[in-house]
């Protein structure tokens, strides 16, 4: 029988080594994996370089708590400042977090690449900016585009609204965001879901994610992500 | 070419410009029923309100396809984001993607148009939105990148100039580019502005201002739009 439900975040976490690169679904609060990450910190994987649109705000919250502990090196992301990013802000600044500043459709092309087994792509994003430097371009059919290499993780950290012990998954609304392609892209993929659902009872055509991309699943029912922030992307 | 021109009150030259919800229902009168539109955070978020009695579908980058206005208080719910993270309403018909599906969608050419602030838009098109400095404080770029190549057309709305009185409107972008030969049309307080073949076009211009006085505080070449 397959069965990818663990019964502890704890459980679900083990394995993780250092120097891993590590995926991270959400955009900003809604549908990130905070109970994951917050897992990840009590690990203690060191030497980390994480993957996700965000690097966090204010002080409380998993991720920048992790950022906080100095495990990461390194963070890709697009959009790392955001209100209340001060610990990413401080650490960057003081040399002790590197940044890989990615157009967020790059970022999410690259990693969707990867789990598609396409090790490199042309787009026309960021070329001619300061995001394009240094990159390999080439010209097809009369229009400039930059080669961009896939994102692939030793490690995807999902969360996602329903998961059955197959591992497939759905996503709520605007939770969706990077959860489906993280999931795909990555050895080890980790899912926090709100509702463990009997095999069979999301349907064949409900299914976002289905569970040959997923490794484990932790039932994590927390609720609601907070109040969205104001004016920030 | 003058790169400072005199901060433009409108009063004491005899002319009124256009207030940010006017400027957004002049844009908002551009946009043809049926057309998919991502506005950018700001300004542009505006022109959503001013399509009413028409079908226009606004799309946001983190996968909304049909994204209404922002939600009230009572109609709190906490899954919907828009890309600027505000809680925001579905309309009938919305339907949801994750990213790299939403990004395809942009990239892919079917956005109709993309609206975008910016700091600088260049008489060739080009335009810098992201950032003002590559070296102080932490750099973002969120997905301006991305659907400033990818909509079928990009419109700037901003101001003509800027807080401290100098030109938008320049010759060349002294800020990091967003994206090169980007823009085909500007909504300012001032102005619309078509970026031809041969730069700025005039289209139509706030009551009571001039030919003379928009020049003076634009840093790029002005001509009247031909008649169509």
């Amino acid at each position: 029988m397959i069965d990818k439900r663990v019964k502890s975040i704890a459980e679900a976490m083990q394995g993780i080594k250092d120097g891993s690169t590590v995926l991270f679904g959400g955009f900003g609060a809604v549908g990130h994996p905070s109970h994951l990450i917050d897992g990840l910190i009590e690990q203690g994987a060191k030497d980390l370089t994480l993957v996700g649109n965000n690097a966090g705000s204010g002080r409380v919250e998993p991720l920048v708590r992790l950022l906080a502990t100095g495990r990461v090196r390194k963070i890709i992301c697009s959009f790392p400042r955001s209100s209340g990013s001060v610990v990413f802000d401080e650490m960057h600044k003081a040399g002790k977090l590197e940044l890989e500043l990615v157009p967020q459709g790059t970022l999410a092309e690259r990693i969707r690449a990867a789990g598609a087994g396409i090790p490199a792509f042309y787009t026309p994003t960021a070329y001619g900016t300061a995001l394009g430097e240094g990159k390999e371009s080439r010209e097809i059919n009369g229009r400039m585009y930059l080669l961009e290499y896939a994102i692939r993780g030793d490690v995807a950290l999902v969360e996602a609204w329903q998961a059955d012990r197959w591992g497939n998954l759905t996503f709520k609304l605007s939770g969706r965001n990077f959860n489906p392609i993280m999931a795909t892209a990555a050895e080890l993929t980790i899912v926090q879901a709100q509702h463990i659902v009997e095999l069979g009872e999301i349907g064949p055509e409900a299914t976002h994610t289905p569970g040959v991309y997923v490794n484990r699943v932790v039932h994590v029912p927390y609720g609601d992500p907070a109040p969205a922030l104001v004016a920030t992307a | 070419m003058t790169t400072t021109a005199a901060r433009a009150t409108g009063a004491a030259e005899g002319f009124k410009p256009w207030t940010r919800p006017e400027m957004a229902a002049r844009l908002a009168r551009d946009i043809p029923e049926g057309w998919c539109v991502n506005l950018g955070i700001g300004i542009p978020l505006l022109v959503s309100n001013f399509v009413k009695g028409r079908e226009v579908i606004f799309q946001s980058e983190n996968g909304i396809i049909g994204m209404g206005g922002l939600q009230k208080p009572e109609e709190l719910e906490p899954w919907l984001v828009n890309a600027g993270k505000q809680n925001v309403n579905l309309v009938t018909g919305a339907s949801i993607v994750h990213h790299a599906d939403s990004f395809a969608m942009i990239r892919g050419g079917h956005i109709d148009l993309c609206v975008l602030g910016a700091f600088e838009v260049a008489e060739n098109g080009d335009f810098a939105n992201w950032t003002t400095s590559l070296t102080d404080g932490v750099p973002a770029v969120g997905g301006a990148m991305d659907l400033a190549v990818g909509a079928k057309r990009l419109w700037v709305i901003m101001d003509h100039t800027s807080k401290d009185g100098r030109a938008k409107l320049l010759e060349h972008c002294a800020l990091p580019l967003t994206a090169l030969k980007a823009v085909s049309r500007v909504y300012t307080n001032l102005a619309v502005l078509d970026v031809g073949p041969q730069g700025f076009e005039v289209v139509d211009m706030a009551p009571g201002l001039s030919m003379e006085a928009l020049q003076a505080q634009t840093a790029a070449k002005l001509k009247r739009k031909a008649a169509a």
